[in-house]
């Protein structure tokens, strides 16, 4: 239980997969002007993240390790996110309008989303158990959401100051994550278990 | 000629990392020091290469409606043979990168160039671009990496400048990775696009 308990903790905060693993630094970049689209990402990414991982946990350890043909996981990975992507996208129309609106426009952009792939790539170096390996995933996804509505509350207050020509938009953004990355090394010390 | 054009294009006018902001993630994550960046940068320049090329020679054949996928599938296959050719011959550059040589599958910059470039021109500007914004995108990793060294640990290329001891770790983690490339998009935005 405290190995659980350890592994949600280290993936949320100490070694949160924006701020210490530079991972989905495109969505934080881009879908962080607002908290509402923020949001929105951060559930379609927790979402995706955590089926992926499971789907792609089972195809490294029932598939590609039994028929010894573990160096074409990076394109098997891809083409199974890819392929998830798009079936859950027609699942959630059919059976969840409600959820589809909400999450439907990010869905697509989390195939390229390099933090989906990640997860599932750490997962299968670390040789994770199934249920670690998901639970890591939702903790991680959950960092994200985490970092993405930080990030979107500071981003609302900047865009009312008055930076520099040159600095506007991208640059003073990067800035400012530089700074809430500083914060969060302060996580960096502790550990559990 | 018109290859030449292309490839400038790419490396200032389009570059990749400091004007269309793609790629973020291997940007800041493979730049604590120079030869990682630069190293970054050239497998990275190579898979584009060689994507661009095979996509461009492929584009009659692919059906419109599963080009993404396709691509998906090309890109893939150039980055597993350049993982595969790292991890036999440069193994301790192999485990300096990590995840993100796997990971060049999912940077932006490779399906964009194919998308908007590579599946609409000839074989020849297809890997001129390709040149061009792996260069673009070389440069850029290779100038954040020497200013991360630089300032973090008094080195460059692992050459050492100054004594460590007065050099900001901080440069070398990861915040310093964000501020750093925050600079030096503003200055770029200053100096060559005179924003």
């Amino acid at each position: 239980m405290l190995s659980y308990l350890a592994i949600i903790f280290s993936a949320i905060l100490v070694n949160n997969i924006v701020f210490a693993q530079f991972l989905g630094i495109c969505p934080f970049i881009g879908v962080s002007k607002n908290l509402d689209s923020a949001f929105g990402m951060g559930m379609a990414v927790t979402f995706v993240m955590v089926v992926a991982t499971a789907v792609t946990w089972l195809l490294q350890h029932y598939v590609l390790l039994p028929l010894g043909v573990g160096y074409i996981q990076t394109i098997a990975f891809i083409l199974v996110i890819a392929v998830l992507v798009q079936m859950l996208e027609i699942v959630m129309k059919k059976s969840s309008p409600g959820l589809y609106a909400a999450l439907g426009v990010f869905l697509p952009l989390i195939t390229t989303n390099c933090a989906v792939l990640g997860v599932a790539i750490i997962v299968a170096q670390k040789n994770f158990d199934f249920l670690y390996s998901v639970v890591y995933a939702l903790a991680t996804a959950l960092g994200f959401a985490l970092a993405l509505a930080l990030f979107a509350g500071i981003r609302t207050q900047l865009e009312l100051s008055d930076v520099p020509a040159s600095m506007r938009g991208v640059p003073v953004a990067l800035l400012t994550a530089g700074i809430l990355a500083m914060a969060f090394m302060g996580f960096s010390g502790i550990t559990i278990g | 000629m018109k290859g030449l054009g292309v490839i400038y294009d790419g490396l200032i006018k389009r570059n990749p990392t400091f004007v269309l902001i793609l790629g973020m993630c291997p940007t800041l994550g493979t730049t604590s020091t120079a030869i990682t960046g630069l190293s970054m940068g050239l497998a990275t320049l190579l898979v584009l290469v060689c994507s661009n090329a095979a996509i461009s020679m492929l584009k009659n054949f692919i059906p419109d409606k599963v080009r993404i996928p396709a691509f998906i599938v090309v890109i893939a296959s150039f980055v597993t043979i350049v993982q595969m050719v790292m991890q036999a011959w440069f193994p301790s550059l192999y485990s300096a990168l990590g995840i993100f040589i796997p990971l060049i599958v999912v940077n932006c910059i490779l399906l964009g160039r194919a998308e908007a470039f590579a599946s609409k021109n000839p074989v020849g500007l297809s890997v001129c671009d390709g040149i061009g914004i792996g260069l673009g995108f070389t440069c850029a990793l290779t100038a954040i990496g020497i200013v991360r060294e630089l300032l973090g640990t008094g080195a460059v290329f692992g050459c050492q400048l100054y004594s460590a001891d007065f050099g900001a770790l901080l440069f070398v983690l990861a915040p310093g990775a964000f501020i750093v490339l925050g600079l030096l998009l503003a200055l770029f935005n200053r100096l060559i696009i005179k924003k």
